[in-house]
């Protein structure tokens, strides 16, 4: 019912999104749509997802594409060509995968294909193989820790890609920079300052605890990014940038990725696949526990400098032409 | 025994807050100007937040829940009035003023 | 009507991502569109973790005694996708400005016009 009820709301928020045309309202209401998303993966029983979109979504994608707006413009303009088109496109290919869906299992039904493959297993021998009680954690970190690296290495490689196409606007440190700048705003910044180290001390207990309840290196890496955007709103940039040097950022990024691999190559050393956790001690559980706990870390470290590196990234850069 | 009032504690109260942030959504919707809807919805995020958390509270027991669900309460008071008040201020700043019906109302009397 | 309450959200979903669609094709001002991929990919997101609902299950994490969970593999796929998503709208973002860096405008039609006067 509340399934229902929130699903409705997201079809209304993003019917709004498509009729607007002040880019800054539909901003805010893209967190609002990812709030929402967030409230439904809870009631879906994806309470690791629920934590990212909550992060990701309502907190960092939405500052990024507020200084893309303060950067480029508002208002959008009218557009020219006419919208049948578009919408016969939109409404055949709609219609095809409506089609398609007749074919599809009923939802929460638990005899539906999906839960009949590997899922069995996970659930099943998760905690004698890997000792998480965590599934979700299990299977990122140790099952699938290939898919996991790859997915750390395209974020890493994002993020140096931003900072390249960046780098040539970026202003000299003389600059006064005065974007994002709330530090003229007393409340804000004392109260910011008391959140502040519950936030990164909340991301600590995410990515260590991340193996008993939700949790782990993305979430952790994206909450104490948002936690060093906030004081980078709330002290100023070149605070911030006093703190995390360019050099130490970029260090930092490929660090966390270098862990992961590295994990993989110990576990070759000795004897084992390409990140089997379970040589790293005589009791393979144990073994398992400092494998996902590195991995982990990685993910967090290099999840963390890239997020800030390119938040920095936005907001040096010129405004002038 | 008991367990009953606790239980209709708690029913009593999320539904007084949930009532009361239906009233005022319809005020958000409904309120004149900028600054009696930044009320409606300040008020909101305090008081029925505070109302259905502590709802939740007596339905937890004692329990590191609760503590959780306190910890949540506190760091909501922290944040929502900051935010409504950074909001109010950035309206201030940026020329929106109280609407004209209020002060017309406010002359005559 | 037991085909309605079956597929409903699949239904939800077809219709978010369509509505992304079309802001993608239809509307010229790149943020928009980055928007409305947004859109597309959320919805794509919540299509993967309703398939991994069971009815009456609860989070995959464990717990003593005789209970059912949901399927944790979609979580996991998403939760990466998720984090996977923002750095590429990062990317896309900074792409947006140097755009408007070397045009002066982020409207497609603009920068079409300009293209075809050089």
């Amino acid at each position: 019912m509340i399934n229902i009820i929130l699903l409705g709301f997201l079809a209304v928020v993003a019917i709004a999104v498509a009729m607007m045309r002040d880019l800054f309202a539909i901003v805010m209401l893209f967190g609002i749509y990812s709030l929402l998303t967030a409230g439904i993966f809870v009631s879906l029983d994806a309470v690791d997802v629920a934590f990212t979109e909550a992060a990701v979504g309502a907190g960092i994608s939405t500052i990024l594409i507020l200084s893309t707006l303060a950067l480029t413009s508002r208002e959008e303009k009218q557009p020219t060509h006419s919208f049948l088109l578009p919408l016969l496109v939109v409404l055949v290919t709609g219609a095809t995968l409506v089609y398609g869906t007749l074919d599809m299992p009923a939802f929460s039904d638990p005899e539906a294909p999906v839960h009949q493959h590997v899922a069995p297993h996970y659930l099943n021998q998760a905690e004698q193989e890997t000792g998480v009680p965590n599934i979700v954690t299990a299977v990122l970190a140790s099952y699938r820790s290939y898919d996991t690296m790859g997915e750390v290495t395209v974020i890493f490689t994002a993020g140096i890609a931003v900072l390249l196409l960046l780098s040539a606007f970026r202003h000299h440190e003389d600059e006064a920079s005065n974007l994002n700048d709330l530090s003229h705003h007393p409340v804000l910044r004392y109260i910011a300052r008391l959140m502040i180290p519950f936030i990164l001390l909340f991301a600590l207990y995410v990515q260590f605890h991340g193996d008993y309840g939700p949790g782990g290196g993305f979430q952790a890496g994206v909450i104490f990014a948002a936690g060093f955007i906030l004081y980078g709103l709330v002290v100023g940039i070149d605070k911030t940038r006093q703190m995390f040097s360019e050099s130490k950022l970029h260090w930092l990024m490929a660090s966390g990725l270098l862990l992961y691999i590295g994990v993989g190559i110990v576990s070759l050393l000795l004897g084992g696949e390409f990140l089997n956790y379970n040589v790293f001690a005589a009791d393979p559980l144990k073994g398992q526990h400092w494998g996902i706990f590195l991995v982990e870390l990685g993910v967090g470290i290099t999840v963390t400098a890239t997020m800030i590196s390119v938040f920095l990234a936005f907001s040096e850069v010129r405004r002038s032409e | 025994m008991w367990d009953i009032l606790v239980s209709y504690c708690s029913d009593a109260l999320l539904i007084t807050g949930s009532f009361l942030s239906l009233t005022f959504a319809i005020g958000l919707l409904r309120f004149p100007d900028f600054y009696t809807r930044m009320h409606a919805a300040g008020v909101s995020d305090t008081l029925c937040a505070g109302l259905i958390v502590l709802g939740l509270v007596l339905q937890a027991g004692i329990s590191l829940v609760t503590l959780k669900l306190l910890f949540i309460l506190l760091f909501l008071w922290f944040t929502s009035p900051t935010a409504s008040f950074a909001l109010a201020r950035a309206a201030h700043r940026a020329g929106y003023r109280v609407s004209e019906q209020e002060e017309v109302a406010s002359s005559n009397s | 009507m037991s085909t309605f309450i079956d597929l409903y959200n699949y239904w939800i979903f077809i219709f978010l991502m369509m509505v992304g669609f079309y802001i993608v094709i239809s509307q010229g001002n790149l943020v928009k569109k980055i928007i409305g991929l947004n859109i597309f990919q959320t919805a794509v997101f919540l299509l993967y973790i309703s398939m991994g609902k069971v009815k009456g299950g609860t989070a995959p994490i464990i717990m003593a005694g005789d209970v059912s969970y949901s399927n944790p593999l979609p979580h996991v796929l998403i939760l990466t996708a998720i984090v996977v998503g923002v750095a590429t709208t990062a990317l896309a973002m900074a792409l947006i400005i140097r755009i408007r860096k070397a045009y002066g405008t982020i409207e497609e039609q603009d920068i079409h016009e300009q293209d075809a006067s050089l």
